[in-house]
């Protein structure tokens, strides 16, 4: 292949890459700007939310499409309850002290990975696609007859990825409806806003709270779902999405959805296009590096205004 | 008894005990607490930085790795005899946490946790890139004949439990001495209340620098100590965990008071060996036990002691 449907190919698979860290992303963002607690245990709601595809995929049976709608609606709702009640349980009661909640949140993390190894196992396993076919896709070459298209092997994407990237993008825009269009989004801003201000209009700040956390859980499940069918369903698999939430959201300025997502789209495209040049652990040092100079000299992000 | 002669007969007394209980321990306890010893040696470094001066760090691991491989590097590529290359890893940590120090303290709360967390992976990330070297995840072994120091074997059982003590004993009187100065009083300070310390005229920044060197020092020497003591040296104790498990043991026991590391090492170390016997799960352990600590005893044993009624411990 030459290099021209090379990074076509990079940049598609990139772009499903940055839909589901946008979901993810998005998740932890809402999270820290209405709360501003920082969740470690995020990257254990989205492995939940991809073991529970696997379950509700395994026991349903018959068609695939059956299961994995199933998927598509149970795992955010189940993973949000589980989310919704650790607030009640654990993050309300240390009254969402930063520091003491980033450790109540990393012994989370061990608890559910733990408790997931201990039920599901250290397999990977596989979810079927709703449907998957493969789309070839055209490339074009200047010939002897002027502009030319023809298909170029292995240019190709599936249907179940451009789908991914759609349902994404649906989500999102579900989500900036939420947040711009109605009364528990106004809520939520308000609680952003000022806290004490909100408790002091009769805002149940405590109930925005564990929605808030709920949903921003739920959103990470939902981003597992639509990998699971492309990836496969690990206790361990996490660790990763976490790491590039946390760049995306400090890249985009804590707390701002639309910098988030931005920056999702950035991270996600390139993180294709960086590992064509330079060894993906290298990548890896690249990205935490620069994650912690730009936190160290510009905390409010890239795109951030308002100080962190 | 006056106050501070009570805190020299605890401190001195325990240290004490340890050395006597050298004597008497099965095999299996005394292999154990060498290493609880060597490994409270580096919580005792991390809650110099988290217990006095308030700074959480996510990423003490680099300091401790530094030191691990600074000792075991040298050793290894550049046949240095154990003496010092154990050098050589104590100022690579003193180096590292000086540099981490003056890019992370121009942040704080939040940001400084995470700036520590991302330097920390990517030392992480950085040791599995030079793999050549340093051989991964995989970790090499250094070899019994490479760990002679001035003739003694430091692969023999009670050889390794005196250099574990001694290196618990020099890094608890330190912190003793420390927080009991001057210096120790204004970190403390910090911690409550960084803004009216830098109003009374002191420099907040020269502090917490040196809360960080010397916190990271003492735990770059803890990771030099357990390479060279127990003969191995891997990536994974450069991991996240590893940044971890201090900051679990200083809660547990208890921040900022100097038995507290040592009292929550032994109390985490012995908690995992024991149910390893029931579950394999010790990580569960782990979990479930930090965020009981941060429901019910934010202070930590030691802290929960000095809170009812030892109000003298320091």
């Amino acid at each position: 292949m030459e290099l021209g449907p090379y990074i076509l190919l990079a940049t598609l698979e990139g772009a499903v890459t940055a839909a589901v860290l946008a979901l993810t992303a998005v998740g932890l963002s809402l999270v820290f700007g209405v709360m501003r607690v920082v969740n470690i245990a995020h990257g254990e709601f989205f492995m939940l939310g991809a073991v529970i595809a696997w379950y509700v995929a395994h026991y349903m049976g018959g068609h695939p499409a059956l299961g994995f709608v199933a998927a598509l609606v149970l795992a955010p709702l189940l993973v949000g309850g589980l989310a919704v009640a650790a607030d009640m349980t654990i993050l309300k009661r240390i009254e969402y002290d930063p520091e003491r909640t980033i450790v109540a949140t990393i012994g989370l993390l061990y608890i559910i990975q733990q408790l997931t190894l201990m039920t599901y196992g250290p397999e990977a396993r596989p979810v079927e696609p709703p449907f998957n076919e493969r789309i070839a896709l055209p490339w074009f070459e200047f010939g002897d007859d002027g502009l030319e298209f023809y298909y170029p092997w292995g240019l190709s994407t599936t249907s179940y990825k451009l789908a991914v990237i759609g349902a994404a993008a649906a989500v999102l825009a579900g989500v900036w409806a939420m947040m711009t269009r109605t009364k528990v989004g106004l809520l939520m801003r308000a609680t952003q806003a000022d806290r004490e201000m909100a408790l002091a209009f009769g805002i149940p700040v405590e109930r925005v709270y564990a929605i808030v956390f709920g949903i921003g859980a739920g959103l990470a499940a939902l981003a597992a779902v639509l990998i699971v069918p492309i990836q496969q369903a690990h206790y361990l698999m996490g660790a990763d999405p976490l790491l590039l939430s946390f760049i995306v959201v400090i890249i985009g300025g804590l707390g701002s959805l639309p910098g988030t997502v931005v920056a999702a789209i950035i991270i996600g495209l390139s993180d294709g296009i960086i590992s064509v040049f330079f060894s993906p652990t290298l990548a890896k040092i690249l990205a935490t590096l620069l994650v912690g100079l730009v936190l160290v000299f510009r905390p409010q992000g890239l795109f951030g205004t308002r100080a962190a | 008894m006056s106050v501070s002669a009570r805190i020299l007969v605890l401190h001195l007394g325990l240290l004490a005990l340890l050395f006597v209980l050298q004597f008497v321990l099965p095999p299996y306890h005394h292999g154990n607490i060498a290493r609880i010893m060597v490994l409270a040696s580096y919580a005792i470094g991390y809650n110099i930085l988290f217990g006095y001066t308030g700074l959480l760090s996510l990423g003490h691991a680099l300091f401790f790795a530094a030191g691990m491989y600074g000792m075991g590097l040298t050793i290894q590529h550049a046949g240095f005899a154990p003496a010092p290359a154990i050098l050589v890893g104590i100022l690579a940590g003193a180096a590292v946490s000086a540099a981490l120090a003056l890019l992370a303290l121009r942040t704080i709360g939040v940001a400084f946790m995470i700036v520590t967390l991302m330097f920390a992976q990517a030392g992480y990330l950085t040791v599995l890139y030079f793999g050549e070297y340093t051989r991964g995840d995989e970790g090499f072994v250094i070899q019994a004949a490479q760990r002679i120091v001035w003739g003694i074997d430091l692969s023999d059982a009670t050889n390794r439990y005196f250099a574990a003590w001694a290196l618990f004993a020099v890094s608890l009187i330190i912190c003793l001495q420390v927080v009991r100065a001057p210096f120790g009083r204004t970190l403390v300070a910090i911690r409550e209340n960084e803004e009216r310390v830098r109003m009374l005229g002191y420099d907040t920044f020269a502090h917490k620098l040196s809360a960080m060197v010397l916190s990271g020092t003492i735990a770059a020497a803890a990771g030099a100590f357990y390479g060279l003591l127990f003969g191995y040296a891997g990536a994974s104790f450069a991991s996240v965990q590893y940044s971890i498990l201090p900051l679990l043991w200083v809660l547990l026991g208890g921040a900022g008071t100097v038995l507290g590391p040592f009292v929550g090492t032994v109390f985490m170390f012995y908690l995992i060996d024991l149910s390893s016997g029931i579950t394999t799960a010790h990580m569960l352990i782990a979990g479930v036990a930090l965020v009981a600590l941060t429901l019910f005893a934010p202070q930590g044993l030691v802290g929960e002691i000095k809170r009812r009624g030892a109000k003298w411990l320091p």
